[in-house]
């Protein structure tokens, strides 16, 4: 049986098509991914991520305990901060990739959904020896992402928000707000490449925060959005995928979130190992490519060099939207890894002539 | 969902129609396989002459989210492609059965393999969910 969020309903209402997607019956799309993609690069796109995993750590030693756990400096973070960290193994192989955000009284986890109960059982499993309180509030609680460059400005001037502030919430920052009748968490963040908020309310209240924002500016200002525009977005922003760019198999340095590891912040869990992989080298390197000839790369084909020896394989490719040409990541070895450094991908059976390109393809437009 | 799936067509589980002209035919994918892949933007369509047995795949079509292989609904052989689709592939969303026609086929083998509209629609009501 696949699970399904407080907001199952409203996505049948709309239409949307639904989809498995990690054990969640999700809608991947509603109007057509294309029609949303463009609303959240032009206007504004509304998301249900509440199937990702949300745990609170509390406790005497919370912090000590997430510095410990995570990649990323937690005692860096004051209050209303986050930040985006890996849980890594002790060989440095990536667990999952997360945000933690550091509220009054304690720290909000926010893990990918395909990763829940790993990350849960990771966590539980090292906290032995620390005074710490888990809760799985990922149930309790929904999360919506409004992403647009409109998002800002249609949540903003709403009845329900005005002279709350919500417009100088920083980039990647955090606040407790009521919005219509609702109290919640607004995050500025997101997976789109675009300014937005990520909302967290109790499960409960999910449909009626979800109508709200949909209803907010003109009509169709705001539109549903499925997981086809959450990926091609982040695509095209080159934001890692937990399952696709990032797994146990590969190292931070290599997927190129090496800014995410602080080395110098103290012992966490595969400090040494990243340490090590760092000082030799990595013998591969995420890229992103275009290809020059005609085709489309997607997750999962295999990369060739110039003289046909299987090098690596493509992580994500789709026509980007936004760009208007296909365009993929993957995995090349680093003398591959250069910008103009060309090699084929293979499309059924054929080899398609591929050319590493800068990344992000698309450049983020935050508000910091 | 509702689709549209005219009645006057012929249709394979891989989700082309055909509608039949004597021994030729005209092929193109249905409704719900448009629906399903969403807005179509690349297309490889086979050459004229090139011949293919039922099942066999003939094509690739891809959205922005996946890539599907077309498949040949009868033994055949080309006789005409809707190449104007190669640069522009909207109409295979907007007019599947109309502009969106993608093979003009001489049948070379049985056509008993074949679902009249009844028997599809069974079949898509018991992929759609």
């Amino acid at each position: 049986m696949l699970k399904r969020t407080p907001l199952y309903q409203r996505h049948i209402a709309l239409g949307a098509r639904m989809i498995d997607f990690g054990g969640w019956e999700m809608p991947v799309q509603y109007r057509g991914l294309m029609a949303e993609h463009q609303a959240v690069r032009n206007s504004a796109g509304l998301f249900d991520i509440s199937h990702m995993g949300r745990f609170s750590i509390s406790g005497h030693d919370a912090q000590r305990f997430l510095q410990y756990v995570v990649t990323c400096d937690v005692n860096a973070l004051s209050v209303g901060q986050s930040s985006y960290g890996l849980l890594c193994n002790d060989h440095g192989g990536i667990l999952d990739d997360v945000f933690v955000y550091c509220l009054p009284s304690e720290y909000l986890v926010v893990v990918n959904a395909s990763n829940r109960e790993k990350d849960w059982n990771w966590l539980q499993r090292r906290s032995t020896g620390f005074d710490v309180d888990m809760q799985d509030l990922s149930d309790r609680w929904a999360m919506l992402a409004l992403q647009g460059p409109k998002a800002e400005a249609l949540f903003c001037n709403s009845p329900t928000m005005q002279h709350t502030g919500l417009e100088t919430l920083p980039f990647h920052e955090i606040a407790l707000f009521g919005f219509f009748g609702v109290n919640g968490l607004i995050a500025r963040t997101g997976y789109t490449g675009e300014d937005g908020f990520e909302i967290f309310c109790d499960a409960n209240k999910a449909e009626l925060v979800w109508d709200a924002l949909l209803a907010l500016g003109a009509p169709d200002s705001v539109q549903p959005c499925g997981l086809g525009a959450r990926d091609s977005t982040r695509f095209e922003a080159c934001l890692a995928l937990y399952g696709n760019e990032i797994s146990e198999a590969t190292n931070p340095y290599e997927a190129r979130l090496g800014w995410v590891v602080k080395l110098d912040k103290g012992d966490f869990i595969g400090r040494t190992a990243l340490r090590e992989i760092k000082a030799a080298g990595v013998e591969r390197k995420l890229v992103g490519f275009e290809l020059i000839e005609r085709g489309v790369a997607r997750g999962g084909y295999l990369i060739h060099d110039l003289d046909g020896n299987p090098v690596g394989h493509v992580t994500t490719g789709m026509p980007s939207p936004t760009l208007n040409k296909p365009l993929g990541m993957g995995y090349v070895p680093t003398a591959l890894s250069k910008e103009g450094s060309e090699f084929h991908v293979i499309i059924r059976d054929k080899p398609v002539r591929a050319r590493v390109v800068k990344m992000p393809f698309y450049k983020p437009r935050y508000k910091r | 969902m509702e689709y549209n799936l005219p009645a006057d067509l012929q249709y394979v589980e891989t989700d082309e129609w055909l509608r039949m002209e004597g021994d030729e035919a005209v092929v193109g994918i249905t409704d719900y396989a448009q629906s399903a892949l969403g807005d179509i933007v690349f297309l490889e369509l086979p050459e004229v002459g090139d011949t293919f047995k039922a099942g066999q795949p003939y094509g690739v079509i891809e959205s922005v989210k996946a890539s599907s292989d077309l498949y040949a609904p009868v033994d055949c052989e080309v006789l005409a492609v809707n190449s104007s689709l190669i640069d522009n592939q909207e109409p295979i969303n907007s007019d599947p059965y109309g502009e969106g026609w993608m093979l003009r086929i001489k049948i070379t083998g049985g056509t008993d393999k074949l679902l009249d509209v009844a028997a599809y629609t069974k079949s898509v009501q018991e992929r759609d969910h």
